[in-house]
């Protein structure tokens, strides 16, 4: 259907002889089932579609930070009203004003398909384009009068029943149980919460943390948690309509005039993400340096190495994370295999032959789809999988309890009880990276006059890649090391001359 | 898992290769349609362990004993599972590899297991377009096998004789076929949702035994995970077709074959898997339940449910606290500091407390007050969060969150113990015992017998047996065709209705 669609806005890319089908935009929010109808210009096409993505990459920015919902707001707020406005309609007042109305709203609805296209040719694009504009649903959805989001539940059949209060009174001791506030006064609002049922399949995210009460398949959902509900169609509708187009895609191929907007429109929406300078550093690292180095590593990758030289042995996750980071340090494919054999010192050669060379050469893209695999960062750290009771890889800021992650702080240096509350407050806070950043910056405290590279201070660079905390505390060590050099030379030069 | 997205942010991913951590190695992908063809020697890939998670894994732990034993220079431990026979292993302990032809010839249920996959008499593509993958005896790994027929998958394995087979998903084309097919034509439809629960992940709570072993005592721990689960399977999704599989040695698998588990998608697996996860965190983690109060309907059953084995699998069965050291562990999980110097006094001076009795004391000295600051609803949650911690169901999650993971077949033979991965019934898990399951050596044993002390039987008379039915397999097998029925059943009764459904909708 779509494909039809877009077929016709290339070939005509200007407002042609044919009437432009009028396409009616009574409300501001919009599901975007509907593929736009009539044709833009090529110059509309891109640029719409710029526009957009400058307020969908802001958003993805404030997911890297792990900026919460309140502050995302406000920072993605300004874009959207410069580059994607939506006015209610109290603003239309006849004539002009009616015109922008429309104008705004078909914007928002072409420019938002415009980029399916660009973002449908991968998973990844299409999980994060999905994220993203899900996301900025969500902040409209927010913003809006009740009054539209009661016309949007109306015009969109969600396939919710409604759960009858005699229902609701028979399960309520469930309801209530399983209802997120369960603090003194919940009993009386699960009681005048009205409730809909719905297959679990279509609020996973619900199940995925217990939110709602579950009986044979189905969920039941308070209407306090509608919003998640709309969101997950949302998104679940617009990952499939992706799915669909991308299929529908390589024959779109054949246009050159639209190829090359979309590699770039997609090639806009990528996520800073830090490079390593490992290898730069000349002859990159010997495996026998591995141990010398670990004072410049992030929490995370300390806890592997000490896990790796006490156990002579780390699991699946641990190696992955652990190796591909030493690989961002600059250690070489042969010095890797020399650090691996040598940490596995209970295994025999046999064995590690068999069962783990092959994995690190694969990580080098020496092996299998011959891919040069980069260190992961913190985000990719932060969604894979979570360590089991055996593990030792993960975020230690997310993964350990408090008791632990405060004996690890110690552990390396950090005693300062300020700092270590600040960082548990970081942890509770879910801000995992500001408190890495927090522990770089009390742990390079001791460098003096070296200014700290990292810190949470306005406009400093926070860490997003253990990498990037290794490899900036090597070069403020190295800085330092240079202005020990050089102070010692002047002391001696200065005794020198009293001699 | 890790996903390395970042480097081809542009390029769409072969879904073959989309997450299942199998996939990941295209040495695994090389030996795809073409060994069925080739008469030359079987090529020779070592299998990658790690794809599978960790080397501790129950059921690559059977893929690494396989492949210590085919390496005659490396110092092995283990006794030899796989390698040629000269003389008669023991018949009741390993696997002697002489008995697989007769095991697959004679005894593996063919028939219900592809009705099983199937669905249906007839093959439909939840058989065709299945992926099943080969772990062969000289452990070269093929993915990608499918079947048209049960016949053509029962010869393949008789010609193959696999050490063990996995199911993989249903694809939307002929898994032979993906080189063939556009990329975005194969990608995985549906599979069962599977669970797997595994010693290893217990070893932290378990006393009675080490590594491989298990003993009754710690298959306590997989009776009560395979109840905790398969009531909330049943009760909370309203799944009706669950079957438990003995994983060989120290596990169990669960498959959920209901149609509206099989096309399940990944995230909504995840979202299962995360239903079902209530201890969190690593090894650094002390506490590993968090949970709100009050608990959320399913973990208070759950609770209920535990709290009725805690007392024989944990205070007694394992007795984790007895001595002063491991009685901190138990300190370190309850919240008043006072209570817990009085229970320390208390333990201290009377020398030999067991498990049993030190639980016990947190409530008789909580009573006599001996502190001031005690919360009792606290003590209470904290009670409850030991039970959990050290009996609620240590699930492999991985396992059950994607759609192409693929699974150890029921009634393989484990290449470590020999023994066969029957089903277990998931009503009453108790009445199961790891150490009754016959191996393939005694089953090949069991039917020589049977032939011998019928002998005089005419052969008609003979023939309307089945070969299982001489053996201790019987029941096993019956279990599973009852289960197929009742699924095929289902299924046909759904079908029906569609069928109605659609032609109403036309007459109207
Ligand atoms: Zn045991």
């Amino acid at each position: 259907m779509f494909r039809a669609q877009k077929k016709r806005v290339l070939e005509r890319t200007t407002f042609g002889h044919e009437v432009e089908r009028e396409q009616a935009y009574p409300d501001r929010l919009n599901m975007y089932l509907v593929p736009p109808l009539a044709e833009i210009t090529l110059d509309q096409f891109e640029e719409w579609a710029v526009d957009r993505l400058r307020v969908l990459g802001e958003i993805e920015t404030c997911v890297f930070r792990n900026i919460k919902a309140k502050q995302m707001e406000q920072s993605v707020r300004p874009l959207m009203e410069k580059y994607l406005p939506l006015s209610p309609n109290s603003t239309s007042g006849g004539g002009n004003k009616d015109m922008q109305l429309e104008e705004e709203r078909k914007k928002d609805h072409y420019s938002h398909f415009i980029l399916r296209l660009a973002f449908c040719r991968s998973e990844d694009l299409r999980r994060r384009f999905v994220k993203a504009e899900t996301l900025l649903f969500r902040i409209r959805y927010l913003s809006v009068d009740p009054s539209e989001r009661q016309a949007l539940l109306r015009k969109y059949d969600f396939g919710w029943t409604p759960v009858s209060d005699e229902e609701r009174d028979d399960l309520l001791p469930n309801l209530i149980f399983a209802s997120e506030n369960s603090s003194a006064p919940f009993e009386k609002t699960v009681k005048s919460e009205s409730y809909f049922k719905v297959p679990f399949e279509r609020v996973p995210e619900l199940i995925e943390t217990r939110r709602v009460y579950m009986k044979a398949g189905v969920a039941y959902v308070p209407s306090s948690l509608q919003l998640s509900l709309i969101l997950s169609e949302f998104s679940a509708k617009l990952e499939r309509a992706l799915e669909i187009t991308a299929r529908a895609l390589p024959r779109l191929d054949e246009d050159d005039r639209l190829v090359p907007i979309l590699n770039h429109l997609s090639k806009g929406f990528v996520a800073p993400e830090y490079v390593p300078e490992g290898g730069d550093h000349g002859d990159g690292v010997k495996a026998w340096q591995v141990d010398s180095l670990v004072e410049h590593m992030p929490l995370c990758m300390r806890t592997m190495h000490q896990a790796l030289r006490r156990d002579q042995h780390l699991r699946y996750y641990g190696r992955q994370q652990y190796g591909l980071f030493l690989k961002g340090i600059g250690l070489s494919v042969e010095e890797a295999l020399t650090f691996w054999r040598k940490s596995f010192a209970k295994t025999t050669d046999d064995k590690f032959t068999k069962e783990y060379r092959y994995n690190i050469r694969h990580n080098y893209g020496l092996e299998g789809n011959r891919k040069n695999y980069r260190p992961m960062g913190c985000q990719q750290i932060l969604s894979d999988a979570a360590p089991g009771p055996n593990d030792h890889h993960g975020c230690p800021y997310r993964y350990f309890s408090e008791d632990n992650l405060v004996a690890s702080l110690e552990g390396i240096g950090i005693q300062d009880r300020s700092v270590l509350k600040q960082v548990k407050d970081d942890v509770k806070a879910k801000q995992y990276h500001v408190a890495c950043t927090r522990v770089f910056e009390a742990s390079h405290r001791t460098l003096h006059g070296v200014k700290s590279l990292i810190g949470t201070g306005v406009g400093m660079e926070s860490i997003t890649h253990p990498n990037l905390y290794f490899d900036r505390s090597l070069q403020m060590a190295k800085e330092a090391e240079k202005i020990e050099q050089a102070s010692d030379e002047h002391a001696a030069a200065a005794a020198t001359i009293a001699a | 898992m890790p996903s390395f997205k970042t480097d081809d942010l542009s390029q769409c991913r072969d879904p073959t290769e989309a997450s299942s951590p199998q996939s990941q190695s295209s040495v695994v992908q090389q030996f795809d349609g073409n060994i069925q063809t080739s008469s030359s020697p079987t090529p020779v890939a070592v299998k990658e362990d790690d794809m599978f998670g960790d080397e501790d894994d129950d059921d690559f732990e059977a893929a690494a004993d396989a492949l210590e034993s085919k390496s005659s220079s490396a110092p092995s431990s283990s006794a030899p599972m796989v390698a040629p026979i000269s003389t008669p292993p023991s018949k009741t302990a390993g696997l002697d590899a002489s008995d697989m032809p007769i095991f697959y010839q004679r005894l593996m249920p063919f028939k219900e297991i592809f009705q099983w996959l199937n669905h249906f008499p007839s093959p439909t593509t939840s058989f065709t377009n299945r992926e099943f993958a080969f772990t062969l005896q000289n452990d070269a790994y093929l993915r990608y096998q499918s079947f048209p027929t049960s016949d053509a998958f029962k010869k393949e394995v008789n010609r193959l004789l696999p050490s063990r087979f996995e199911i993989g998903p249903v694809y939307s084309a002929n898994p032979r076929d993906r080189k063939i097919v556009r990329k975005t034509a194969f990608r995985p439809l549906e599979k069962e949702l599977v669970f797997d629960i595994d010693m290893t992940d217990y070893d932290d709570v378990r006393t009675c035994c080490k590594g491989t072993d298990i003993c009754s005592k710690c298959w306590n721990f997989i009776t009560v995970a395979i109840r905790v689960i398969d009531q909330a399977l049943r009760e909370d999704f309203g799944f009706q077709h669950v079957l438990w599989v003995y994983s060989g040695r120290r596990g169990a698998h669960a498959w959920v074959c209901d149609k509206r588990a099989r096309t399940l998608d990944d995230s909504k697996r995840r979202a299962v898997a995360s239903y079902f996860e209530v201890l969190k965190g690593g090894a650094q983690s002390s506490k590993r339940v968090n949970l709100k109060r009050p608990l959320h309907p399913f973990v208070a059953r759950s609770l209920n449910i535990l709290r009725d084995s805690f007392k024989d699998t944990i205070l007694i069965g394992q007795d984790p606290w007895r001595t002063q050291e491991s009685a901190e562990k138990l300190l370190s999980l309850l919240p008043d500091r006072e209570l817990n110097d009085a229970l320390r006094k208390k333990w201290a001076s009377s020398g030999d407390r067991s498990s049993l009795q030190k639980w016990a004391d947190i409530d008789a000295l909580a009573e006599q007050g001996v502190s001031r600051t005690l919360d009792p609803t606290h003590l209470l949650e904290a009670k409850q969060d030991v039970i959990l911690e050290y009996l609620y169901p240590r699930l492999d999650a991985e396992v059950s969150k994607h759609l192409n993971h693929l699974l150890k077949s029921p009634f393989c033979v484990h290449p470590g113990t020999g023994r066969v991965c029957v089903p277990i019934n998931g009503e009453r898990p108790e009445t199961f015992d790891p150490m009754d399951v016959p191996t393939a050596g005694m089953l090949t044993a069991e039917i020589n017998e049977w032939d011998m002390v019928h002998k005089t039987l005419d052969s008609p008379e003979r023939e309307k047996l089945s070969d299982y039915e001489k053996t201790s397999l019987k029941p096993y097998v019956e279990y599973f065709h009852r289960f197929v029925s009742g699924l095929m059943k289902e299924e046909m009764k759904q079908k029906r209705q569609r069928e109605a459904e659609s032609s109403g909708s036309l007459d109207f």
